[in-house]
């Protein structure tokens, strides 16, 4: 049937295509209805919701972070500062391609392992659209390039922010401290909205210790951007609350002072003033420089000072521990005036040694290895200070006990914390029977009473426990919190309560007399000082037995002899009749206090003479 | 060739003086304004999506000159002209594909475009009115509705380039070129039973389909659309902007160069295949209607030529390129609204480019050619 029709049927063709066209308008009405729909539901029914989800894309809060508080020394010069740096980032959703965009920025700006390491962790933790650090101080080279090739880079941020930056570089890191980027344990114990903005942290130091005060208060701004994250224009703005300034004690001509004249040596100064506990300079050598971890220091350089045998991240002034030696006895003389066993008038015979009743265990004196005897055939308390003479004191140790030694001790601040406002403090020991029980399990032996007497055996203290407690001997019995922060903002910080420490004035002369002639006197163990000393200094050295060294380790012979040297220590205060600044001196393996006491001098020439300088002028 | 020729009176009774230059030019009067019309739209339109960029404007403006100058001569010429050498321009038309797939360049891993000397010409565009034609052609003279054989003719007919331009790959091109054939088919009557065949077969080609032709991108593409939130920032991120300055928009807009999502850079290819989105988010529902109704308008003239056409090559070409031009509107705002996957179809007439507007223009010529054919004939 099919085969029949052959011929164009044209009626019918039409009658079709008029069918069709009907069927096509039909759909084609249908179809716009559709879209129709679509973009009524999108427009009218949907408007509410999507109002608010372009209100969303187009503003967006960021943080403003505030400003971080500078440090001042005490006359104004600038210790901790902040200079724009400029920070190459990355916005994860903008990052098509986030392998290819790390390997191109990596031609274009120096970016090492640890950088990678870190910003994956950071990206991490990082919010939406939060740019998140990929480099921190790009150079002017870095960025010329990055922004050559900004085009084919979405996603990439550079930006400047104010960055720590210490001027003074490695002279006043052990005193303040530095910052450093927040690490993950500080990022779970912080208020992340505090810090939203923020990259650094203060790690050590007063930069730690006064977080709270130089961080500020972060603010906010509601920005128009695009998509590119780029700011367009700012709707709102809440300030940020900058960070307080911090002025210090601390005077920049000391510390300099101090860092000099320990010069190559590994040791410790720490000055005070004895009226307010105002801590004037803070020094432990070897130094190093802050400004090198803000930034997030290297692996390499990070490890060479891990591994120096030097260990210069050790802040020796207020975590190294050390036997006082000597430096103990002008405290050993009140403990004992007090208690009433001696007065300043009375004798002890000296020999060169001294034993313990009913022991045949000879316990000598320094001085018997020099001269083959004793200081005197009597050593009165002004001898036995000026000359260090131990006899006097095994004595008068064996005599006060232990325990009531610790008991007249403990007042001046030794064997525990003396509050100064930085961190990593350490208590030092002052032993006692109860102390050793509760530490060692074990009895106290007579034998080390006599050796706490004279500074050693367990007894330990760092070098601002020294100072602390010269201060107090200066003061006559006025213990002082040292304290770096002198001023918040505008606001002087006032001197922690003090502590008086009762004893009699006559007590107070009789050790300031034995001091002074510790410096003055014609036998004085710190008399090489006095000359040409415009001032009356009064002192006491110390000389420290190294136990340290394990046995095995690997040192060339000079350097095992270097490292068993004994340390040496130096506590003075100055002028004695209305004392301005104590100091406390230490140098690790000096061999004896003439390495320390030349310091000690140092540093009060420069306050005391500088001060006469400008009264004079 | 016998073609009825239906008897109209020498003068239409609505020919108006002005109408008479578009006769002696051959032009459809009504189709020329509301293109016009459109044009004008459109340039409103991307002045805004190309932020204020007059440049933008006025590169666009030149491609409408040329797309225009392409219709006038479209529309003069002889409509039995475009029949005769149908076969011959598709001959070409095949050579060049083939052409492309050896010496063709590329962009995006598609390699759709010959290099003549500086000029880049996509073969692929001009079948787009080819294909249509020639299958015209084929079944003018023969019997309609077409009988199978000529079917299969046919979809040889329309096979062929549409293979060709997938593997470039080109989906929505081969997709487009291969809907605009089947609707001359359509249009010729092609038996209901084998368009409901047809569209079983369809269906159950859709697994092999997935599986096998599409490629991952597509596959994304579709399964982006079915969950846009599934991939926020990657594919599905077209999808969300654009839904959201189309809602954005609501009834009557933020106005003209106010739509945040656009100027602030949310927007992707605001100014190209995603233009509406601009358009939706700053004139608003209204806004749209607008451009529907335009659309709209468009479309039924087309099919009112179709109706009024002399011959069957004419009217079967016309009905296709009518429904050609509805699936670009459908295609590319269902896309944008996330109701379609993203396919690379222009907003006709109104996305930027200049390829696309040519052969735009140059199918309204065509019909044009077909509304004037009783004229010409008449000559």
């Amino acid at each position: 049937m099919a085969q029949l029709i052959t011929l164009k049927d044209t009626r019918r063709e039409l009658r079709s295509y008029g069918g069709r066209t009907a069927v096509a308008i039909l759909v084609v009405l249908g179809a716009l209805f559709l879209i129709f729909l679509r973009y009524f539901n999108l427009q009218v029914t949907g408007y509410e919701t999507y109002r608010t989800q372009s209100e969303r894309n187009r503003v967006q809060l960021q943080a403003l972070p505030p400003k971080r508080g500078l440090i001042y020394d005490r006359h104004g010069a600038l210790l901790a500062a902040n200079r724009p740096s400029h920070i190459l980032s990355l916005v994860r959703e903008q990052v098509p391609d986030l392998d290819g965009t790390l390997t191109a920025l990596g031609e274009l700006v120096f970016v090492d392992e640890d950088d990678l390491e870190a910003f994956r962790r950071r990206l991490d933790q990082r919010r939406p659209y939060e740019p998140v650090p990929l480099r921190f101080r790009l150079t002017e080279e870095e960025r010329a390039r990055l922004a050559v090739n900004r085009h084919r880079l979405p996603g990439v941020v550079v930006d400047a922010q104010l960055m720590r930056h210490y001027p003074q570089g490695e002279l006043f890191t052990h005193a303040i401290g530095y910052v450093g980027r927040i690490n993950e344990r500080e990022a779970a114990r912080l208020d992340a909205s505090d810090y939203r903005g923020t990259f650094h942290i203060g790690k050590t130091g007063i930069e730690r210790r006064y977080e709270e005060t130089l961080h500020g208060e972060v603010g906010y701004q509601n920005v128009e951007s695009n998509a590119h994250g780029r700011v367009l224009r700012v709707l709102d703005r809440f300030d940020p609350e900058p960070g307080e300034d911090l002025g210090l004690h601390l005077d920049s001509t000391l510390q300099r002072v101090a860092t000099t004249a320990l010069g190559d040596q590994r040791g410790a100064v720490v000055a005070m003033d004895p009226e307010t506990g105002g801590v004037l300079a803070l020094v432990s050598t070897p130094v190093f420089d802050g400004n090198l971890f803000v930034n997030g220091i290297s692996s390499r350089e990070y490890s060479a000072l891990r591994d120096s045998p030097d260990v210069p991240l050790f802040n020796r002034a207020v975590q190294g521990q050390y036997p006082p030696g000597s430096t103990v006895k002008p405290l050993m003389a009140l403990a004992g005036l007090e208690a009433g066993l001696v007065t300043p008038e009375t004798m002890v015979p000296d020999p060169g040694w001294y034993r313990l009743p009913g022991d045949t265990r000879r316990y000598r004196d320094w001085i018997l290895r020099i001269r083959g005897t004793g200081h005197a055939p009597e050593v009165d308390l002004q001898m036995a200070l000026a000359e260090s003479c131990d006899v006097y004191f095994y004595d008068l140790a064996r005599r006060l006990t232990v325990d009531r030694m610790a008991d007249y001790l403990a007042p001046f601040g030794l064997g525990s914390h003396t509050g100064i406002d930085t961190t990593n403090e350490r208590p030092g020991v002052l032993p006692s029977s109860d102390w050793k029980r509760r530490t060692l399990g074990q009895p106290w032996y007579p034998g080390e009473t006599l050796s706490v007497g004279i500074g050693q055996g367990y007894m330990l203290a760092t070098p601002v426990q020294l100072a602390a407690a010269t201060a107090a001997v200066a003061n006559r019995g006025v213990f002082r919190v040292p304290q770096l922060v002198r001023r918040i903002g505008g606001r002087a910080v006032p001197p922690a309560p003090a502590r008086v420490i009762e004893a009699a004035p006559e007590t107070w002369d009789a050790i300031h007399e034995g001091m002074r002639a510790v410096v003055h006197g014609e036998r004085g163990t710190a008399k090489l000082i006095a000359r040409g000393l415009p001032y009356t200094m009064a002192g006491k050295t110390g000389t420290a037995q190294v136990i340290g060294i394990a046995q095995g380790e690997v040192y060339d012979e000079d350097e095992i002899a270097e490292r068993h040297r004994n340390h040496g220590l130096f506590v003075a205060f100055a002028p004695l009749e209305a004392p301005t600044i104590a100091v406390a001196v230490i140098v690790e393996n000096g061999g004896g206090s003439t390495a320390a006491s030349p310091i000690a001098r140092a540093v009060i020439d420069a306050w005391l003479l500088r001060g006469e300088a400008l009264a004079g002028g | 060739m016998v073609d009825y020729v239906r008897q109209l009176p020498e003068h239409d009774a609505g020919l108006r003086r002005g109408s008479r230059t578009a006769v002696r030019l051959r032009l459809d009067l009504p189709l020329l304004l509301l293109l016009l019309a459109l044009t004008a739209y459109g340039l409103v339109v991307l002045y805004s999506a190309a932020d204020g960029d007059l440049g933008a404007v006025i590169r666009q403006g030149r491609y409408f000159v040329v797309g225009y100058l392409v219709l006038l001569a479209a529309a003069y010429f002889p409509l039995v002209r475009y029949q005769r050498w149908s076969p011959w321009g598709y001959l070409g038309g095949v050579l060049l594909l083939v052409g492309v797939m050896f010496f063709g360049v590329g962009a995006k891993g598609a390699q759709r475009w010959l290099d003549l000397g500086g000029f880049r010409f996509q073969p692929s565009e001009i079948m787009k009115l080819l294909v249509p034609m020639t299958v015209a052609w084929y079944l003018a003279d023969r019997v309609l509705p077409p009988r199978l054989p000529d079917l299969l003719a046919c979809f040889g007919l329309i096979l062929l380039p549409a293979l060709l331009i997938l593997q470039q790959p080109d989906l929505g091109t081969a997709l487009l070129i291969a809907a605009s054939g089947l609707f001359v088919v359509f249009m010729a009557g092609m038996g209901w039973r084998y368009i409901i065949g047809a569209l079983i077969l369809a269906l159950a080609s859709a697994w092999p389909m997935w599986a096998f032709v599409l490629k991952d991108y597509q596959r994304q593409r579709i399964l982006t659309l079915l969950n846009p939130e599934s991939d926020k920032l990657g594919a599905g991120w077209n999808i969300i902007q654009s839904k959201t300055a189309i809602g954005s928009g609501g009834w009557s807009g933020k106005g003209w160069l106010d739509g945040t999502q656009s100027h602030l850079d949310f927007l992707p290819e605001s100014h190209t295949d995603f233009i509406i989105a601009v358009l939706g988010e700053e004139f608003g529902l209204r806004g749209v209607v607008l451009l529907l109704a335009l659309y709209l308008l468009i479309l039924l003239r087309g099919f009112w030529i179709g109706l009024n056409a002399q011959s069957t090559y004419g009217r079967i070409l016309a009905g296709s390129l009518t429904l050609t031009f509805f699936v670009y509107i459908f295609v590319n705002m269902g896309m944008v609204s996330g109701l379609l996957p993203v396919v690379g179809v222009p907003l006709p007439l109104v996305s930027a480019g200049g390829t696309s507007v040519v052969t735009l223009l140059a199918g309204f010529g065509l019909l044009m050619a077909v509304a004037s054919e009783q004229r010409v004939i008449g000559q």
